[in-house]
């Protein structure tokens, strides 16, 4: 009886020991924290300010962001630069034709990229953590820049002035018992951002499009507990009665 | 119920006796009643294995009832149809919940369906008298998965536009009629709006009518018949003085409570799941479903969803050289029958059926014959009450051959899932193969090792 | 066994418990599937508030606004159109707007915030038509001494400047005042009267 109820386990638990999988890179793990108002807020301004010009979020509204402790007002005084109401969706105006010409792919919506960008590798966050962080000065793409995590990517570096040029250069690692040629990114130009504080600020960045990709998790993470309660209840009541019941057949 | 019974007073006592009676005097209430439930006798000693029927019942509405919900909200259209998911998800009051209701709900079907499908095989459920429940249990089993599909392309993502894309291709693959069905099947030329309102229709309406009276007609055959047991024990053999079976208990209130609380316990494991891992690594809710359908673009990997996996498997596993292995083995199942004492036709029919085979694994492409043995592997199920031959029922009574093949079987079930969720990989298509293999063997070779078995007698009475 | 008293008390005793708590767990969870069917983000954001530009409504002139889907009139009544509101008052059923709709600040002679401007909700308290304005003093088919209104073309009941309904008509109540404010001289909120925001 045991191992047919292990193997029963094992049905259940069968895709989660598929995850197990070798990738080219590793991902940085983004430091997020989704009770950190105050990032989720610094996040949200580098969203609107550096995003939301060529991609869209639309399916999120603005004044969702109340979730995050931004008022209406507030929301409509710093971070809507368009025509929008307060209630509109994240749409932008540029045309995905041109978009199409200028960047070879029309950018892709962000709404739920964090979570779309999960894998085996990685979640999304980190992925975007990464992605962010990984771009370099190459001279044989159309824009001028290349991505570790992306490789050809169609998107330049819109954090640039802020992080940057960086190259990838080569350099010794030591390999299993012997040196080896690796590639590795240099900061060639320094940006405006010391290299601490551009980590900070794309962390910042991640964690508010982990939040957009989601915006329902805490509540859902809050109403699991409240539900777990009331079933473990309701577990010990039923188990009670079956007991006191099947006294009969026993 | 005859019309000259003598109708009595519903409950006797009570509110809603008054009610109750009058109902009761114009339609078969209290004998449905008794019939199904009050009077039903089961065996006494069901065990853990026996949950899974009343849960999948539980998740059946559970479906049915979040689909409703939202279907208020969910635009069947290819330009909207995602959108609309997301707007469910954030803009709709509750709508995420009912959402990951739905999402969970659909996986945790096929669990709990397994694990039923794998207590009828463990304790020989589908034997004569039960060939019938074990039939109807397939078609639904057959229609789930249609259900599944069909509602797996509605988020119109990268995964639901591709699955769709593939499995329809599948039909292409049948000769002559293969091309037209496909484009019938789509409506298009390839996977669109027209798909997509189709699948619609069938995943909201269709199916689920039909699923409902499969369910209606299992349970019916299920109590003309009487359940089986985990002993294999007939207990309609052994009546008491007062008719009903000695190791008999009423349905209710014995397995009514008992079932209430595994269906408590599959909702704490249900809101785990909901709550805390909705996607659930990828396997419930995949990734690559994050990101609108674009027919120009298929995705680097695409795997269905882990329920079909196991069948995935099989067809990818069917190559150009897998035919030769392929051939031999029906090779060998012809040498098999032929050598075995069955009668002169069925050995005539073997030999034909094996060069036919043979005939058609050289001129037909290895595509053909994927679809060919995916199909099988699902239907080969329905034969099940035929290939078994041991005199006994449950794996309790059954010698040590059936419960290695089982072991097996299980074990290979498992490994096709999961190579399954995997990329193509020589390794990947190697274990595919091997697996294949066996999980035909375990059929096919069925009728040979459940007879040569040594098996224990049956126990005269049900043991708890 | 069941057969004695202390087990038959439990037994009921556990029945009730939980027939209780799943009864109130079901209720609970019944909660998310009824409140899907309120109005969802997108409908409150079609609902919110609307801003209008009233600086270029000349006296005498009548827009027409969405707002929640339903149009909203906003006239400049000149002096002449308040004294006909005035005139108007034994002709109404409703003069003081005791019964209709509309919030404090527009119950009184001229039903509005600012004696000058009228906002009303253009749907016939009747059946739900939009009247048709017909603001100037002139004798009418359906009245011979009009002294400016709207009329319904459905069933025919006649409104005057304030929107306030004729006798013997088939609308019973006056035309609806939604709630509105105004910034400045300029803007119209309408759908919106929280004062400081």
């Amino acid at each position: 009886m045991k191992a047919m109820r292990a193997v029963a386990l094992l049905c259940v638990l069968a895709p989660a020991l598929a995850l197990a999988s070798e990738t080219e890179f590793t991902l940085d793990h983004a430091p997020i924290d989704a009770h950190d108002t105050e990032s989720l807020q610094r996040g949200a301004r580098t969203f609107v300010n550096y995003c939301l010009n060529c991609h869209s979020a639309n399916y999120m509204r603005y004044n969702r962001l109340r979730d995050i402790g931004l008022t209406e007002q507030q929301i409509r005084d710093n971070l809507i630069f368009t025509e929008a109401k307060v209630g509109d969706l994240m749409k932008i105006a540029a045309d995905a034709k041109d978009a199409k010409e200028w960047f070879g792919a029309p950018p892709p919506d962000l709404t739920v990229i964090a979570r779309s960008r999960s894998s085996e590798a990685g979640s999304g966050s980190d992925w975007l953590y990464t992605y962010l962080r990984t771009f370099y000065r190459d001279s044989s793409r159309p824009t001028g820049w290349n991505n570790v995590v992306y490789p050809n990517v169609g998107m330049p570096h819109a954090l640039w002035q802020l992080q940057g040029e960086q190259v990838m250069k080569e350099a010794q690692a030591p390999g299993p018992g012997y040196m080896r040629t690796v590639q590795q990114l240099a900061l060639d130009k320094p940006g405006t951002l010391k290299p601490v504080e551009f980590d900070q600020l794309v962390a910042d960045l991640v964690n508010y499009m982990t939040y957009m990709s989601e915006p329902a998790r805490e509540d859902r993470i809050t109403l699991g507990l409240y539900a777990l309660i009331v079933i473990s209840i309701l577990i010990a009541l039923t188990y009670a009665l079956k007991k006191e019941f099947w006294k009969d057949v026993h | 119920m005859a019309a000259t019974e003598q109708k009595l007073p519903v409950t006797g006592a009570g509110p809603f006796n008054g009610v109750l009676t009058w109902i009761d005097q114009r339609f078969p209430l209290l004998s449905l009643w008794r019939e199904h439930v009050s009077e039903y006798y089961a065996p006494k000693n069901f065990n853990f294995w026996y949950y899974f029927g009343s849960l999948a019942m539980f998740v059946l509405v559970l479906q049915i009832v979040t689909g409703i919900f939202l279907v208020m909200h969910y635009k069947p259209d290819a330009a909207q149809a995602f959108a609309s998911v997301e707007y469910i998800m954030r803009d709709v009051p509750w709508g995420w919940l009912i959402r990951y209701m739905h999402s969970t709900g659909a996986s945790a079907f096929f669990i709990v369906i397994y694990l039923h499908m794998f207590r009828g095989l463990m304790y020989g459920s589908y034997r004569q008298p039960r060939e019938l429940v074990w039939i109807f249990g397939m078609i639904i089993y057959l229609m789930l998965m249609a259900e599944a599909f069909f509602g797996y392309l509605l988020p119109w993502g990268q995964m639901s536009y591709w699955g769709a894309q593939v499995i329809v291709n599948l039909f292409d693959a049948l000769p002559l009629i293969g091309p037209d069905l496909a484009l019938w099947i789509r409506g298009d030329f390839v996977v669109s709006d027209a798909t997509l309102n189709r699948f619609f229709a069938f995943h909201v309406i269709a199916i689920p009518l039909v699923l409902v009276g499969l369910v209606a007609a299992h349970i019916m055959a299920l109590h003309e018949v009487g359940s089986n047991n985990p002993d294999g024990v007939e207990i309609k053999a052994k009546l008491g003085p007062d008719g009903h079976p000695l190791d008999g208990i009423p349905f209710h209130p014995y397995y009514t409570v008992k079932d209430t609380f595994g269906v408590m316990v599959f909702l704490g494991l249900f809101a785990i799941v909901l709550f805390f891992m909705p996607e659930f690594g990828g396997y419930f809710l995949e990734y690559n479903n994050f990101v609108p359908a674009d027919p120009l673009k298929t995705p680097q990997h695409i795997a269905p969803v882990w329920y079909f996996t196991p069948y995935y498997s099989i067809l990818r596993a069917t190559t150009a050289d897998f035919k030769l292995v392929l051939s031999a083995a029906a090779l060998a199942m012809a040498f098999l029958i032929v050598r075995s004492p069955f009668r002169a036709k069925t050995k005539a029919l073997a030999v034909f059926v094996t060069v036919a085979l043979l005939v058609g694994f050289y001129f037909i492409d290895a595509k053909v014959w994927g679809v060919v043995l995916m199909g099988l592997a699902v239907m080969i199920f329905f034969l099940l009450p035929w290939l078994d031959v041991s005199p006994v029922k449950s794996i309790r009574s059954k010698g040590p051959l059936y419960k290695s093949a089982l072991a097996v079987f299980v074990v290979v079930f498992l490994v096709l899932g999961y190579f399954g969720t995997q990329p193509v990989s020589p390794f990947a298509t190697y274990m595919a193969q091997l697996g294949t293999l066996l999980y035909f063997a375990f059929f096919f070779l069925m009728p040979w090792y459940s007879r040569m078995d040594k098996t224990k007698p049956v126990p005269e009475r049900v043991t708890v | 066994m069941a057969d004695t008293d202390l087990d038959r008390a439990k037994r009921r005793f556990l029945l009730t418990a939980t027939t209780l708590g799943c009864g109130v767990a079901a209720g609970a969870a019944a909660v998310p599937f009824v409140a899907s069917m309120l109005p969802s983000e997108r409908a409150k954001a079609a609902g919110a508030p609307v801003e209008v530009d009233i600086s270029k409504l000349e006296p005498g002139q009548k827009m027409i606004v969405e707002w929640r889907g339903k149009p909203v009139w906003v006239v400049r009544r000149t002096p002449e159109m308040l004294k006909a509101v005035q005139a108007d008052d034994e002709r109404v059923a409703d003069p003081q707007s005791t019964r209709s709709q509309q919030p404090s600040y527009a119950k009184n002679e001229y039903r509005s915030l600012k004696p000058d401007l009228l906002v009303l909700v253009g749907i016939c308290t009747h059946l739900g038509c939009s009247p048709v304005d017909r603001l100037e003093p002139k004798p009418e088919p359906f009245a011979a001494d009009w002294h400016g209104g709207f009329y319904c073309p459905c069933h025919g009941s006649l409104f005057d400047l304030a929107g306030r309904v004729y006798k013997n008509k088939p609308a019973p109540d006056n035309l609806t005042v939604p709630p509105y404010k105004l910034v400045g001289d300029a803007k119209l909120v309408i759908g919106d009267d929280t004062q400081g925001a």
